[in-house]
């Protein structure tokens, strides 16, 4: 059994339906990555699995679960599937640490001392334990993405959901925030990645997902999907993606 | 590269690049001597009416016995001071001239650099003035007929003597504001939540909420004020009927004052960006320690400046007490101008709640300033 099973769901936004019976597995210590034109939903669809948005058919499974539709805990649910977002998100009001500290304090009753050892531990392994007392304001958009990414981490999830988040950085401070997701990757996090960076899907995802039309279009190891794609619509998909000179 | 000049193609840059596309930023600059003639023109008028004023005040001063060589020497210093509004005039005209010279020589540059120091002397020539002139105005009203406006609102004596007792009525209105912004503070926060409570289930009690904003942002605080002073003693209520007409006009400046502050509050939370709400839910916190954590705290930054404006508002209608008889400052001044037939301890009472407001004012800009460059600068 796939630690997540997404099943046949469907949303629509008035006319628009953003998924029309899609279904996607993914398996503990799998990188999925999820690409595609603008639109086709894949930032919709991380949403939707750490409960920030709500799907109107079919199911989401974690571990055999039910995870969606009423009823469902969504706050536990956001314990074991954190999300990052593209624009970092940060607490401007408070700073590094207590923006790392903050939910494991006060949704997992950690003591402040052990949730700061922890947020510490964490920034250290990331090269920021020197701006723990600054505010994300001072930090450069890269040092902000790194740290929303130990703040989610610091919940201890199961999975890890990355929502374009390196396309709002300035080109020279992407890897230092890919280089985290690789570390993630090799240490066997299981990660969903909704992103525009090929090169970077090619090499580190386990299986590549194109969306479109509401659907998981083709799906396929990334040496596949990149070299010999099976499908029209990836083909072109890809073919633009080569002549803005991204791939 | 090989660039095709005055391409006539169907391309981006056509008739941008061809021959007949000439520079326009190059022609002389225009002549503004009349600005310095205008300039120098008013700062003479200045002049003359600020002499002709301050002989009409020496005159008056005078005839109430305060003339003297005091007031003739602040009187000729005044005088003296007004002439200062020349310089920038002399300046300005002078600078007219070097643009002259250099337009004749063909120096464009300095015909610019110069007509540009005319104009701004010319200008500040103008400001100067016209804020002399309204002092001049106001000079005038306060020693028309025979100082008529000087001794309804500013009679010294009579200020100084009932001091004591204003001052000591005005600690009411400090005493009804304080409490009253407290609870202000607290119960606008729970109507804000209140009305922005998520889901079907909440639809009462935001139903009940809207409805108070609306009430008594509308009702007239002199009416509240009157309704409750006045209505509760008289429903007998037992606690409620004896309370005090200063606690009766704190409950009802809170309820007035509680709306406005409720709305303000809203305003800024839902200023808020949901990416702030998306980023905290995602970290598993409930709707309300979002609220508490992340949306509340950074939206009280935001709205301390209106919030500002509704405490002074608060603190300037607690004089309206004295419809149910309270003896504020307000009051208490009117009792001893109509002792005196004149109005000069309600001027008292007047210039104690500007006083009051202008530190506040400074006080929470400080504040602000402080929090922002802690935001900025690095943590401590």
């Amino acid at each position: 059994m796939a630690m997540i099973e997404i099943r046949n769901i469907t949303k629509s936004y008035g006319e628009f339906k953003v998924f029309d019976g899609l279904s996607l597995e993914v398996e503990k210590h799998q990188v999925v990555c999820l690409i595609g034109p603008s639109g086709c939903g894949k930032s919709t669809l991380l949403r939707c699995m750490n409960g920030l948005e709500t799907i109107q058919g079919g199911e989401i499974r974690i571990h055999g679960d039910r995870m969606s539709g009423p009823g469902v805990d969504v706050n536990a649910l956001r314990r074991d599937v954190g999300i990052v977002f593209q624009s970092y998100n940060l607490f401007p009001h408070m700073t590094v640490l207590e923006n790392v500290t903050l939910a494991p304090v006060k949704v997992l009753n950690q003591s402040r001392a052990e949730a700061e050892a922890k947020a510490l531990h964490l920034l250290k392994r990331i090269g920021l334990e020197h701006k723990a007392k600054e505010y994300p304001d001072r930090l450069s958009g890269g040092q902000q993405q790194r740290v929303a990414i130990v703040r989610a981490l610091a919940m201890g999830p199961m999975v890890l959901l990355l929502d374009e988040i390196t396309s709002a950085l300035d080109p020279e401070l992407v890897s230092e925030v890919l280089n985290i997701v690789r570390d993630l990757a090799a240490e066997g996090m299981t990660m969903l990645l909704a992103t525009h960076e090929m090169g970077f899907a090619r090499e580190v995802a386990s299986k590549i997902c194109f969306l479109y039309g509401g659907k998981v279009h083709e799906e396929g190891p990334p040496a596949q999907i990149f070299s010999n794609p099976a499908e029209e619509r990836t083909r072109a998909f890809l073919q633009r993606i080569i002549e803005a000179g991204r791939l | 590269m090989t660039v095709n000049e005055g391409n006539q193609g169907g391309g981006l840059t056509s008739g941008l690049l061809g021959s007949d596309r000439r520079w326009s930023a190059g022609t002389p600059p225009r002549d503004a001597t009349g600005w310095s003639v205008t300039a120098l023109f008013v700062a003479l008028l200045v002049v003359f009416a600020t002499w002709s004023t301050l002989r009409a005040i020496y005159a008056a001063l005078s005839s109430t016995g305060a003339g003297g060589i005091v007031a003739a020497v602040v009187l000729v210093l005044c005088g003296l001071a007004v002439l200062v509004l020349l310089w920038p005039a002399v300046q300005s005209w002078r600078q007219s001239q070097i643009a002259k010279a250099a337009l004749a020589t063909s120096d464009l540059v300095q015909a610019r650099v110069a007509g540009a120091a005319l104009r701004e002397y010319a200008f500040s020539t103008l400001g100067y003035a016209a804020v002399v002139v309204i002092l001049l105005v106001a000079a005038q009203f306060f020693i028309a007929n025979d100082l008529a406006v000087s001794r309804t609102f500013f009679q010294v004596p009579l200020i100084i003597s009932s001091l004591a007792l204003t001052l000591k009525a005005f600690w009411v209105n400090i005493y009804i504001f304080v409490v009253a912004e407290i609870l202000v503070l607290i119960w606008g926060l729970v109507v804000a939540v209140a009305r922005l409570l998520p889901g079907d289930a909440a639809r009462p009690v935001r139903l009940i909420s809207t409805i108070y904003t609306d009430m008594f942002r509308g009702l007239p605080a002199i009416i509240n004020i009157y309704l409750i002073g006045f209505g509760i003693p008289l429903t007998g209520l037992p606690v409620l009927k004896d309370m005090s007409p200063e606690a009766y006009a704190i409950l009802a400046l809170t309820l007035t004052y509680g709306a406005y502050v409720a709305e303000v509050y809203r305003a800024g939370i839902e200023s808020i960006h949901w990416s702030q709400v998306a980023a905290a839910r995602s970290l598993g916190l409930s709707y309300m320690q979002t609220l508490r954590y992340v949306v509340v705290p950074q939206a009280v930054r935001r709205i301390i400046p209106p919030l500002l404006n509704d405490f002074i508002g608060l603190q300037k209608d607690t004089a309206l007490v004295n419809v149910i008889g309270s003896i504020d400052a307000f009051n208490q001044a009117r009792i001893i101008g109509s002792n005196h037939f004149n109005l000069s301890p309600v001027t008292t009472v007047a210039l104690l709640f500007i006083l009051i407001t202008i530190p506040q004012t400074r006080l929470v800009d400080k504040l602000i300033e402080r929090d922002q460059r802690r935001m900025r600068a690095g943590g401590n």
